[in-house]
């Protein structure tokens, strides 16, 4: 911007994300952090490979580098303070706004020490994410359901099949371009 | 050693014995399982994807139709993961309520599993007591919410309607004959040869291998794991309420069937301390909004169904509807050990194993 308000030549600047709003009064914020000790252990032992922390209702999300992705899940799976033993869910998302489009969750939960940590990644279409079946072996049928329904990859998956769609059904319903009565002429005798 | 050529077989989709529409592929050597494949998506509704169109006022009553045997136990852990994003309290006679109506629900889901995994096995008499006293459940959700199956009992902020009146006395009543009535069941089954010969050390899964798989619930504490998302992550008035965890100690099916008998008893033990307890006041917290917007964020929220680990993860962008709708159903995981617990036994063995796992296509297919 020049002084007098007018744009200067070339590429407009990017608009600028809108301040976060201040809790109303009486709401308590929920963007609070909470003590995790499993967090803390991991940012001690390999910050560097995570992207970004973010804090919900006293839950944590914390966005990994994808190529870290392994490295980051056997860690918080065996190091004490974490011993995320248990692999309570994998499920994907869709941003069909954004540059890479698919993000995969996981969610971790430790029997001993009670505590849980969302691990996500973003990925691109064409980009296959590791398979964590080595770790959990009930990653199986949730990485053929993530497969199914988003069409995201998972390189070294023993059965990347569809799971709970037809073997022959084309697309993949959860994207966010998939309309919610599905492509009719495809499918006309399910309609 | 004789070996016969290895036969192809399909369980299902249409087997009385699968509990629904779930097919299974099974390949026999003689009556030995060599290799079990289980296919389901027979029922699949793509109900996260109609999550995604509707608003979050509308998205209980298609939770309730996931695990239709536990509805009151898939509509409670939705609300509460929205009343989590909106940072809404329940008054505590709402609370207390949901904990009575949740803990009925699993004595019935409870109900279902031992008389259908009975009748897997053999059992027939044991089907019919099971029936008769889940109706006296399914009659007490009747008179307070009108619906005897897919209940819908739960709103955002506290419950549909404060408990009818007599409510209390009939529940009590209930719960006075229960243990008796569990004792009959025990009298029929526990010390039949039959049923020990059919369930002792029949699909064993140690404790390492259940975490793996991700096995949750009685399945998860018949193999000795104390983990009870009540106790570990008190929701709503358990943390008020005394109660113990049953675990096992043979990982096998019998264990699992002593786990759940005695979950059974301890629900009926948190049911007479809620109703002893029960506060007065709001059912409802009268400060609930009229149009559900949780702010932009996300959370997974789990509890402990009658079948395990009942996950929510809602991703709210901040509008009326959510952004993405997961449901993580203890069916569909649990449901994943299959092979690894039939792989090696007799075909009968199958059956029996389905039946331990307490399965619900609705929910695995979602």
């Amino acid at each position: 911007m020049t002084t007098d308000g007018t744009p200067p030549e070339g590429k407009p600047p990017a608009p600028k994300p809108p301040p976060p709003k201040p809790a109303a009064p009486g709401k308590p914020d929920l963007s609070l952090p909470v003590p995790n000790a499993a967090l803390d252990a991991l940012s001690e032992a390999m910050g560097d490979a995570v992207e970004e922390v973010t804090w919900f209702a006293g839950g944590v999300s914390v966005r990994v580098a994808p190529e870290r992705l392994i490295e980051v899940l056997s860690f918080l799976r065996d190091d004490p303070r974490s011993r995320m033993n248990l692999l309570s869910d994998l499920c994907g998302a869709h941003f069909p706004a954004d540059e890479k489009g698919f993000e995969v969750m996981y969610h971790l939960y430790s029997i001993p020490n009670n505590l849980r940590i969302r691990v996500k990644v973003r990925v691109d279409e064409q980009t296959p994410v590791a398979t964590v079946i080595p770790l959990w072996a009930t990653a199986n049928w949730h990485e053929r359901e993530v497969f199914d329904l988003f069409g995201v990859r998972f390189e070294g998956h023993p059965d990347l099949t569809r799971i709970l769609l037809p073997d022959d059904w084309k697309g993949h319903p959860l994207r966010k371009e998939y309309p919610l009565e599905g492509f009719t002429e495809q499918h006309p005798r399910f309609r | 050693m004789f070996h016969t050529e290895v036969l192809e077989v399909n369980m299902g989709p249409q087997h009385p014995a699968t509990h629904g529409v779930l097919r299974v592929i099974l390949s026999l050597d003689g009556e030995t399982v060599v290799k079990c494949r289980p296919v389901i998506g027979y029922l699949h509704r793509g109900v996260e994807k109609l999550s995604e169109h509707k608003s979050y006022l509308m998205i209980p009553p298609l939770c309730d139709r996931l695990d239709y045997v536990a509805s009151g136990s898939q509509n409670l852990g939705y609300i509460e993961a929205v009343e989590k994003m909106l940072s809404l309290e329940v008054p505590p006679r709402g609370q207390y309520i949901r904990v009575i109506l949740a803990e009925l629900n699993r004595i019935s889901s409870h109900l279902v599993w031992l008389g259908t995994h009975g009748l897997d096995i053999g059992a027939m008499t044991v089907f019919f007591y099971c029936f008769r006293e889940r109706e006296l459940i399914l009659d007490m959700f009747e008179s307070f919410c009108g619906a005897r199956l897919t209940t819908n009992m739960f709103r955002i902020g506290g419950t549909l309607e404060d408990l009818p009146p007599g409510w209390t006395d009939r529940c009590r009543h209930f719960i006075d004959i229960l243990p008796s009535r569990i004792k009959e069941y025990e009298g029929l089954l526990s010390m039949n040869r039959i049923w020990l010969e059919r369930t002792k050390g029949v699909g064993v899964i140690s404790a390492e291998d259940a975490i793996s798989w991700g096995i949750t619930g009685p399945c998860l504490r018949g193999s000795g794991v104390n983990y009870d998302l009540r106790k570990a992550e008190p929701y709503e008035a358990y943390a008020d309420l005394d109660f113990d965890i049953p675990t096992g100690q043979n990982c096998d099916t019998y264990d699992r069937y002593l786990v759940r008998m005695e979950e059974m008893r301890q629900s009926a033990r948190i049911i007479r301390q809620a109703l002893d307890r029960l506060p007065d006041g709001d059912f409802r917290n009268p400060k609930v909004p009229k149009k559900i917007k949780p702010p932009v964020g996300e959370v997974y929220h789990v509890i402990e169904g009658p079948r395990g680990e009942q996950g929510f993860y809602i991703r709210s962008d901040g509008t009326e509807k959510p952004y993405r709708m997961r449901f993580r159903s203890p069916s569909f995981v649990n449901l994943q050990a299959l092979p690894v617990m039939t792989e090696g036994s007799l075909i009968a063995d199958v059956v029996a194993v389905i039946g331990t796992l307490d399965i619900v296509l609705g929910d695995a297919d979602r």
